[in-house]
């Protein structure tokens, strides 16, 4: 009995101790691909990095200057389409999303979330691509809108329902109707939350760089006109790391780590919104 | 869950009302009509192959531009390998991982550990592929592949010639990527057990891993499998990261050593060049991947839905 007893103890510990080896070694990719970013990543940044545009193909130096001002235009343009979208969606679902209809959208949200981003990709360049006659942006950014309107309304929703009912009842005592109910108490209580969650939304598109392949392609030289193809940080990352010359390479980690800090400002600041309210963190 | 509303006497139901729900429904209609688009759209691009080929398209593996013969057998199954590769790697990590967070870590190691997981899931893809071209591909080179071949390279999945891009490689980046999808949402799946569940067990005697396996775990069970399904849909169209360290070949291989292809990397890799039957048979690739993401989503969410009802669960990144 002694010895089945410590064998079930002994158990126990193995595979307690299993599972912080998983844990460890979950962490391990982390670390190591932090880890390589910033050494091979830092060498190449310097300010002709952020200020020069791409030198000739195969030339020594140049900056990414172009895909760090194309990064910055297409998030915020396509921020600027599908985040209304997507919180107006949201809302609706947390205030009027009680029936089929309401589940149904619910329910569609949920599986466009997963879909492959790739897609939305050719299905932008049948829309807006081959209409318009050539790449531009602004396809970029209504590739970029698609993936974010169904992600925000979720999270949308979900902060919304987070504030309490009495808010609601003491404003509809008052004699507000319902709009202005929903609008300055409601929406106005969960707007720390859905804030967040819009800036998460966008940490990931800024990272996306399968819908802008056949949208906004890329460019070599500096623009801002959205109707004109762009260049972003991970056009560029893909060209150059999948390119043959060395300094490219060297060119693609830098525009990495300038990427990686990107997304991880828009989510570290999501976090520190959430952290004041309702959200444990 | 529908929400009780407050009787209509008691507000104030005005055309301001009507109007601002009209103008809210507008913006909800907007995901169903996007869904419709995407499968229409998809659809009519596609029914040239569609027409061409009937269901050949996707038992067939002659992918000829020139030609233009188009079969997506060995996308098809490509997709399929990397992405069971990556959840054999990838579910019992996340799965210890899930367990450890809920069940035995101290409380302060907790919100940190489980924040790091999630990190991961911020990275974005091309970074990952950027990683796997440049440091996991010569690590497996160095390290992993030649013992991996002098042991098994007699069996089909690792005889052939190593180049660096290969199924391996690919399936490895996939498996990081989905590890914290499948982690964080099996530990919330496993934080909405009751604790009752680990209490009755302790009381009767077991111990913690005991409670664990015979009573946290059953009781969670749909719920983790349901994390594990939407890893699985995951993988299945992760696109930038794979099309940067598979190779790109249209050769249909149960070895993980060789390249192979996917369909979102075919997508990603051939579309700007594709024109006329290339274009449509890339339309049809799409399409069937849509489908079978849709189908896995769909059936992910009905059994995380069935754990925590109406949860978002899932959808949180970061």
């Amino acid at each position: 009995m002694i010895a089945r007893t410590t064998r079930r103890r002994l158990l126990s510990h193995v595979m307690t101790g299993a599972t912080v080896a998983c844990a460890i070694l979950a962490l391990l990719p982390l670390f190591a691909i932090f880890a390589d970013l910033v050494l091979r990543g830092a060498s190449s940044i310097n300010w002709d990095f952020f200020v020069k545009n791409p030198a000739a193909a195969g030339d020594t130096g140049g900056g990414v200057a172009n895909a760090i001002v194309g990064t910055l235009i297409i998030v915020g343009v396509g921020s600027a389409i599908g985040l209304p979208i997507g919180i107006g969606a949201g809302v609706y679902l947390a205030e009027f999303g009680g029936g089929r209809f309401g589940q149904t959208v619910r329910f569609l949200a949920d599986v466009l979330t997963g879909t492959p981003s790739v897609i939305v990709g050719i299905f932008v360049w049948m829309l807006v691509v081959r209409p318009m006659g050539h790449f531009s942006a602004l396809a970029g950014a209504v590739a970029l809108a698609i993936l974010m309107v169904p992600m925000v309304s979720r999270t949308t929703e979900e902060m919304v329902r987070l504030v309490p009912h009495s808010l609601r009842e003491a404003a509809l005592a008052l004699g507000f109707p319902r709009w202005r109910t929903t609008l300055q108490v409601m929406v106005r209580a969960a707007w720390p939350g859905i804030i967040t969650g819009a800036l998460v939304a966008v940490a990931r598109i800024a990272g996306e760089t399968a819908p802008l392949l056949f949208t906004a392609l890329g460019n070599l030289n500096f623009r801002t006109n959205v109707f004109q193809p762009m260049q972003t940080l991970s056009l560029q990352i893909y060209v150059y790391a999948t390119g043959p010359f060395e300094e490219w390479h060297r060119l693609a980690w830098g525009a990495a780590l300038v990427l990686m800090a990107i997304v991880l400002v828009f989510g570290f600041t999501a976090r520190l919104a959430t952290r004041t309210r309702f959200r444990d963190g | 869950m529908a929400r009780e509303h407050p009787p209509a006497g008691l507000s104030r139901v005005g055309w301001g009302d009507a109007a601002f729900r009209a103008i809210l429904t507008a913006f909800a209609a907007v995901i169903p009509l996007l869904f419709v688009a995407l499968v229409a759209r998809l659809a009519v691009s596609a029914w040239p192959t569609i027409r061409a080929f009937g269901y050949r398209f996707l038992t067939t593996s002659t992918w000829d531009p020139v030609a233009n013969v188009y079969g997506a057998a060995p996308m098809i199954f490509g997709t399929l390998l990397s992405s069971l590769l990556a959840l054999v790697l990838a579910v019992p990590l996340a799965v210890g991982v899930a367990i450890y967070l809920t069940e035995f870590a101290p409380t302060w190691v907790r919100g940190p550990v489980g924040t790091l997981v999630e990190l991961l899931a911020a990275i974005p893809s091309v970074v990952y592929g950027l990683w796997g071209v440049f440091v996991l591909i010569p690590l497996l080179r160095a390290y992993l592949v030649p013992p991996l071949q002098a042991v098994l390279g007699w069996t089909p999945f690792f005889s052939g010639t190593f180049y660096g891009n290969s199924m391996l490689a690919a399936g490895i980046i996939l498996a990081v990527m989905i590890l914290p999808y499948i982690s964080s949402v099996s530990r919330e799946v496993l934080a909405a057990v009751p604790s009752s569940q680990r209490e009755a067990a302790l009381a009767l005697g077991a111990t913690r891993w005991e409670a664990v396996w015979s009573a946290v775990l059953p009781y969670a069970r749909t719920g983790v499998f349901g994390a594990i399904v939407l890893g699985l849909g995951r993988a299945l169209g992760e696109t930038m990261a794979v099309v940067m360290v598979v190779g790109n070949r249209h050769d249909l291989s149960a070895s993980l050593v060789e390249p192979g292809t996917t369909m979102a990397a075919v997508i990603a890799n051939e579309f700007n060049e594709a024109a006329g039957l290339q274009r449509a048979a890339l339309f049809e690739v799409g399409l069937v991947l849509f489908g079978v993401t849709v189908a896995v989503n769909a059936f992910a969410r009905l059994l995380v839905w069935r754990v925590a009802r109406d949860s978002a669960i899932g959808s949180r990144a970061i």
